[in-house]
């Protein structure tokens, strides 16, 4: 399990400008979207239904650019800790479809000390089997 | 410019606030569906930074079709992770509406914020949604 591995960012010297460790994701899956619209409560049909997404002019459903995002959180998760994230900002600037296969990365903009802690500043994207960038944004983590 | 699909005299309307149960199913859940594999996530104690997403709170007099929304961008601000067992105040409030010219025509942008506070106020969450009508 990847967090076994948990934590990278408080096992190593956090430097301006680093390139963090990657997360890849298993393949984005149809079954994926309908547990995700369940847990989440975002129902819109563009996710799980082919016939609707068609209706609105897409190829087929596309993943609720949410997911890519809680990918992001888990990226941070793994970085940093689950309790040490404080932000998470992202733009949704391409589709994520079934089959898409996602690879988080990301670089350490600024590290700063304060009390308890480091903050992190994180420049962090999704992007896909294309290396085209699908969610991109940033992050704050304070780790100890 | 253009009409915006939603009055501009919204802004600033919110709704009452709403006592969240944060249940370690919904954790759990969430969690699986992202495939999540952080212990404290899976175990349904912590909840991915991205939970918030699950608390959905309607904006008296806001409405639109969900077929013509985009999601365009999203931002959680977290005190503290929220866990199992928590009891939050949470509200949501349209935050602005407004207009731009893009590739698809007049556009609507409308941003949403929804915050969650601790029964006592102390703040646990805010999230801001940028919402595009086209």
């Amino acid at each position: 399990m990847t967090d076994t591995v948990a934590a990278p960012l408080q096992v190593r010297e956090v430097v301006r400008g680093m390139a963090l460790p990657e997360l890849r994701k298993d393949p984005v899956t149809k079954q994926q979207l309908v547990k995700y619209a369940g847990a989440s409560g975002d129902y819109n049909l563009i996710h799980t239904d082919d016939e609707t997404a068609r209706r609105v002019g897409l190829d087929g459903v596309i993943a609720h650019g949410m997911l890519s995002m809680a990918f992001l959180g888990q990226y941070l998760c793994w970085l940093g800790g689950p309790e040490s994230v404080r932000r998470l900002s992202v733009r949704f600037v391409a589709m994520v479809r079934p089959g898409d296969v996602l690879t988080c990365k990301g670089r350490v903009r600024a590290s700063t000390g304060e009390a308890g802690g480091r903050r992190i500043t994180i420049d962090l994207w999704a992007e896909n089997q294309r290396a085209e960038q699908v969610t991109v944004g940033d992050a704050e983590l304070v780790v100890s | 410019m253009s009409e915006p699909l939603v009055p501009t005299s919204l802004i600033g309307r919110q709704s009452d606030a709403v006592l969240i149960e944060v249940e370690r199913g919904a954790i759990r859940k969430f969690a699986e569906a992202v495939g999540d594999t952080t212990s404290a996530c899976l175990s349904g104690e912590i909840a991915p930074p991205t939970f918030a997403t699950t608390i959905r709170i309607a904006i008296p007099d806001l409405s639109y079709d969900l077929a013509r929304v985009l999601h365009a961008g999203q931002e959680y601000r977290l005190h503290r992770p929220i866990r199992a067992g928590d009891r939050l105040r949470c509200r949501a409030r349209l935050a602005d509406v407004y207009t731009r010219d893009g590739r698809l025509g007049a556009m609507t942008f409308l941003i949403i914020e929804v915050e969650g506070r601790e029964e006592a106020g102390a703040p646990v969450f805010t999230g801001r949604s940028t919402v595009i009508l086209r």
